[in-house]
């Protein structure tokens, strides 16, 4: 089944390519793209004005809970709020109960996501067995199981000889390692460590804490000559570590959440509990710090670090909150708002960090329209009108503090391996994309 | 002055007060934080507490003003002096009051701070009155109650009927608040009485020092409107009021001081330190006191402590916020 998606404007910077044209899909990949395509046999699909046509965006830190935690998300719960959040693929921390430490796990994490058939799940394996930081997890085993990366996520390899061996030994099989960034000894806290925090009574969480481990996850990425992916920076003394390891050639890369460039610590002032994440809100100075580094090259990704919780878990005093927030729902249209209409980045550089450079960091496939890469498509309405109401949203969870917002941009459609899993029903004209799905014998598009 | 002088405020039910009305001039039907109170609200409660002490020298200490309003004491953690006051208060205004005491460690298995306050709401109460370990707990509990919500202390945030029972003393010894020095000294960084109090006298024109350990400084204290030092010594020059805060014995393992010992060495109010204070400066301490920590016994029953009429007037001063509040008519 061929599918010609015509005269689209097409953003696919890993092709250097920003221009009106063609992409032909064959099946689950990409068969050809360019202007003026021949169209035997193919359903043509006449991509609606104002729409956007880039590669699948790859969400590179979510917490799907499944297995253990299945009361606050499922793979297939989680999956289907990526594909209508506009991501075709999500890379899942292993703090699951099991943790993933073994290929049991993993294989579970696959087989259930095969099953939901929504967005592509890549599983990212722990560091140590149980996240305890004690011993090295069987990374071998993690690979050949589907894992494409280990990180212990919310419990950081506090011991630097056990970092220094996790890095080394994992890129022996080419296993990006993930550090969730924070000094053990400087947390306890439930917000950014400052005035408002000070001012609410709410124990601080210093952004030196980020900023120390950084510096020394760089060093020894330096060392062994092994990369390291920073989760989630938050503070601007940790972009300067990043930034510093770039201009000394180590291979740090790093990833910023949508909430961190766009909230601050003044968000706590009612104690509103989805508010409440880590790293913390951070003051105003980082938050137009990760603006700059996202403007500039210094950060790498967008990523949403998805953490759903449930109603009632939220619902308690703010000192007692889980930490987290859902993202998965949001993040492109505050990203089209925030970043493409206020002119910090151009749709261009959006895209890179939303897939090409995903892609390229966790080492897998996609984050391009390349001849014969998975027909794995983000279509973009960068125009549209999203009014963010978690009663409509996918995810079982309702954690966001984004909840009510209006913004400019959303997501007409989200396809993956060739088949149309979502549609916008707001988006003018988007409804021809669910037309390719009806096309498609035993397909439904919704 | 507020919109009521002294001269105009009645006590509903007094023989020969002028005819009982139930007003108020506060805005909000909580009293979660002294911030949200404007400058003439807290004269009213000040000059409506005048009022309530003299009920205290009658010889049948009662009146009728919240007869038939039902006050719920939840207090989340261990008090007996705030508890005390708060009972006492509603007792004299004829409240049908009663405690209820969660024990920490029910609230951990057991049932939410919510769950347990709409179990009360079903029963209709007039106020809640909330001390609570967690910081914003009052405010997150009047987001969902029709009862007005008493903020008697959460976590490290406010206590803002100690800070108004502190404004209440310092204005009755020194005539006003405003352009008085007043060092607040000891643990800031736990402290809710610290942050009550800030509000409270930096509405009121004082200038506030505060001294502590660098440990117990709260970050970002160069946006509170103080003048934060390390030294007592500088910040007891020329005060007309040393407030002490209360440190907590186990303080030492965070790491925020060495000993007690040292503590008291560094940041004890002795008597020598005190001669740096004006003659007639007032000494006070919300309590409850560890002697020979923060403050030497000689300068806690020494002649310018005033520890005793903070308590004497906490009585009166959460009459004055009981009677402001729950006597508003509009909101019954």
């Amino acid at each position: 089944m061929k599918i010609l998606l015509k005269g689209g404007r097409v953003v696919d910077p890993a092709a250097s390519r920003d221009t009106v044209c063609d992409v032909l899909i064959d099946g689950a990949v990409v068969e050809q793209v360019g202007s003026g395509l021949r169209t035997d046999g193919a359903a043509v699909v006449e991509v609606p004005p104002g729409c956007v046509v880039c590669p699948g965006f790859i969400d590179m830190h979510v917490h799907l809970r499944e297995p253990g935690q299945e009361h606050k998300e499922t793979i297939a719960t989680g999956t289907t709020a990526a594909v209508a959040g506009g991501f075709t693929s999500v890379a899942c921390m292993p703090n699951t109960q099991p943790v993933n430490d073994q290929a049991g796990t993993t294989e579970l994490i696959l087989a259930r996501a095969e099953a939901a058939g929504q967005a592509r799940v890549y599983p990212i394996g722990a560091v140590s067995r149980e996240s305890k930081g004690k011993q090295l997890a069987d990374f071998a085993e993690l690979r050949a199981a589907g894992c494409v990366a280990v990180s212990d996520d919310g419990q950081p390899v506090a011991d630097a000889l056990l970092m220094r061996r996790a890095l080394e030994y994992a890129s022996s099989f080419d296993m990006l390692l993930i550090d969730h960034c924070e000094d053990p000894a400087l947390r306890g806290g439930v917000a950014h460590e400052g005035y408002q925090a000070s001012a609410l009574g709410l124990r601080g969480l210093p952004g030196v804490a980020e900023e120390l481990i950084v510096e020394r996850d760089v060093t020894l990425a330096g060392l062994v000559g092994a990369p390291v992916h920073i989760a989630h920076i938050s503070v601007r003394g940790a972009l300067r570590a990043v930034r510093s390891g770039k201009e000394r050639n180590i291979p740090v890369t790093c990833e910023v959440t949508p909430h961190h460039f766009i909230l601050t610590d003044e968000m706590l002032k009612n104690y509103d509990t989805n508010a409440k994440m880590n790293p913390p809100l951070r003051e105003a100075a980082d938050r137009d710090a990760m603006l700059q580094g996202l403007a500039d090259g210094s950060v790498d990704a967008i990523a949403t670090d998805h953490a759903p919780h449930h109603y009632d878990e939220k619902a308690v005093e703010f000192d007692r909150a889980p930490f987290g927030i859902t993202g998965l729902e949001t993040a492109v249209a505050l990203s089209l708002d925030r970043l493409v209409q206020h002119d910090v980045v151009s749709l261009s550089r959006l895209v890179e960090l939303c897939s090409t450079n995903p892609a390229r960091i966790l080492g897998v496939a996609g984050g391009s329209l390349e001849v014969g890469s998975p027909a794995d498509l983000t279509v973009l309405a960068p125009d549209a009108r999203t009014i963010v109401d978690v009663k409509t949203m996918r995810s079982k969870a309702k954690n966001t503090p984004f909840d009510g917002w209006e913004l400019h941009g959303g997501v007409a459609a989200t396809i993956v391996s060739g088949r149309v899993l979502y549609v916008n029903d707001a988006v003018t004209g988007a409804e021809v994309f669910a037309s390719i799905g009806e096309s498609i014998p035993g397909e439904s598009a919704k | 002055m507020g919109p009521f002088d002294t001269s105009r405020v009645a006590v509903p039910g007094e023989p020969g007060a002028t005819p009982p009305k139930l007003r108020t001039g506060l805005r909000s039907r909580h009293l979660l934080s002294v911030g949200d109170l404007e400058g003439d609200e807290i004269s009213l409660i000040f000059d409506t507490a005048e009022a309530m002490k003299e009920i205290e020298l009658r010889p049948i200490k009662k009146v009728p003003a919240l007869r038939g309003k039902t006050i719920v004491n939840l207090f989340y953690e261990p008090s007996t002096r705030t508890r005390t006051s708060f009972e006492i208060a509603e007792k004299r205004l004829s409240a049908d009051s009663l405690n209820v005491a969660v024990a920490g460690s029910s609230m951990v298995k057991g049932e939410t701070l919510f769950d347990t306050a709409r179990n009360l709401e079903a029963m209709a109460p007039d106020m809640i009155v909330l001390r609570h370990q967690a910081s914003g707990a009052p405010f997150q509990l009047a987001s969902i109650c029709r009862a007005g919500v008493i903020n008697a202390g959460d976590g490290m945030h406010e206590h803002p009927t100690q800070a108004l029972l502190d404004g209440f003393t310092i204005r009755a010894h020194k005539g006003q608040i405003e352009g008085l020095k007043i060092a607040i000294v000891g643990d800031l960084l736990h402290s809710r009485v610290f942050r009550s109090n800030l509000l409270l006298l930096r509405a009121l024109g004082a200038e506030v020092w505060v001294c502590g350990p660098p440990t117990l400084i709260p970050p970002g204290i160069e946006r509170f409107g103080v003048t934060a030092t390390t030294r007592l010594d500088e910040a007891a020059e020329g005060a007309d009021v040393i407030m002490m805060l209360r440190i907590q014995r186990e303080r030492m393992l965070g790491h925020f001081v060495p000993s007690l010992r040292e503590y008291f060495m560094v940041y004890g109010l002795t008597v020598e330190r005190v001669e740096r204070a004006k003659p007639d400066v007032i000494i006070m301490h919300p309590g409850p006191m560890n002697r020979g920590v923060e403050i030497a016994s000689e300068v806690a029953d020494g002649p310018y402590s005033v520890m005793l009429d903070q308590v004497a007037n906490g009585v009166a001063v959460r009459m004055a916020v009981l009677y402001l509040l729950a006597g508003n008519p509009d909101e019954m």
